[in-house]
């Protein structure tokens, strides 16, 4: 990554321009062209910098009111297969594995399902339960009551604010 | 919000090409007109159903650093301690969460050591102790919200 990478990084953090030829639209503002824009962009997804281009849906706006976090404590030696088969289950929207915090925190696997309302969530997670084969495991769901502070994470990069970072 | 939105919203939750034309080719794959895709999307962006059309960027390989950490708050403190824990810049999200372990909250900082210190700073602030709890290993999850 050079300088102008992260001038093209500081450039789209905020959203890209929505008109017939973005690329082109932040190659002017950063007095770069076009194809320099698009080849370092294709690079910088291709390292994994950017992880991806898209959108980031407002949950509650769309209706997906009930947001759970479900934690499940599984062995070491087994944790990695439980969280491949969470992660293809198509409600799912994030999985991690975490350390625990013993003896008050003894789970180290993490998902998120973002849901209609309460009820079709806990129907959600029996089906996972069953379908991952996961009924051994000690779990517990923390439903959301608030959300105090939602954004981007603001990161500083070379004394250059970036939002939009996804753990 | 009709069916073209959620196509269009379920569509771009993968991801968006990186060519001259980009609009013209989703709308394509959707049928539709790049004019009208262009539309929708301001559309979209401008009522908050989309909060944001752009890149996600990847923490750790930035060279950051990106925890999540949850704190024990005693009830009659939860809005006194909130209004600490949000007044940090590197705190991303904060979740109230029915648990003992009340609060979960993302912290992004631009070093590791930068973490330390800002986990530190929040339980000298707060007088509690930070639960932290790293990501070790990622899942990864192909489809996003399925909008329908």
């Amino acid at each position: 990554m050079d300088e102008t990478d992260f001038r093209l990084l500081e450039a789209i953090q905020n959203g890209l321009p929505i008109c017939s030829r973005p690329y082109e639209t932040i190659a002017r503002q950063l007095s770069l062209n076009e194809a320099e824009v698009i080849e370092r962009l294709q690079y910088l997804k291709m390292t994994g910098l950017i992880k991806r281009l898209g959108v980031i849906v407002n949950h509650r706006k769309l209706g997906f009111t009930a947001n759970a976090m479900i934690v499940w404590d599984v062995p070491k030696n087994r944790v990695d297969e439980a969280g491949h088969r969470i992660s293809r289950m198509s409600f799912v929207s994030l999985c991690y594995q975490r350390p625990r915090q013993l003896p008050e925190w003894p789970y180290n696997l993490y998902c998120m399902i973002h849901g209609k309302n309460k009820q079709r969530v806990l129907q959600q997670l029996d089906e996972l339960i069953e379908h991952c084969d996961l009924s051994q495991y000690p779990c517990e769901i923390l439903f959301s009551k608030r959300c105090f502070k939602q954004r981007g994470a603001v990161y500083k990069l070379l004394s250059k604010q970036v939002a939009g970072i996804d753990g | 919000m009709d069916k073209l939105d959620k196509a269009i919203i379920n569509y771009l939750q993968e991801d968006f090409p990186v060519c001259e034309h980009p609009y013209r080719q989703v709308a394509e794959q959707l049928g539709i007109s790049e004019q009208v895709l262009l539309q929708r999307l301001d559309a979209l962006l401008s009522s908050g159903v989309l909060s944001r059309f752009g890149p996600l960027f990847h923490a750790e390989k930035m060279g950051g650093a990106l925890t999540l950490a949850a704190l024990k708050v005693p009830e009659h403190r939860f809005d006194e301690v909130a209004g600490i824990v949000n007044s940090f810049a590197e705190v991303a999200h904060n979740y109230q969460r029915q648990h003992e372990l009340n609060m979960w909250f993302v912290l992004a900082t631009e070093t590791i050591e930068q973490m330390e210190y800002s986990l530190r700073e929040i339980e000298r602030k707060t007088g509690l102790p930070v639960y932290n709890m790293p990501k070790i290993q990622e899942y990864f999850v192909g489809l996003r919200l399925e909008v329908g």
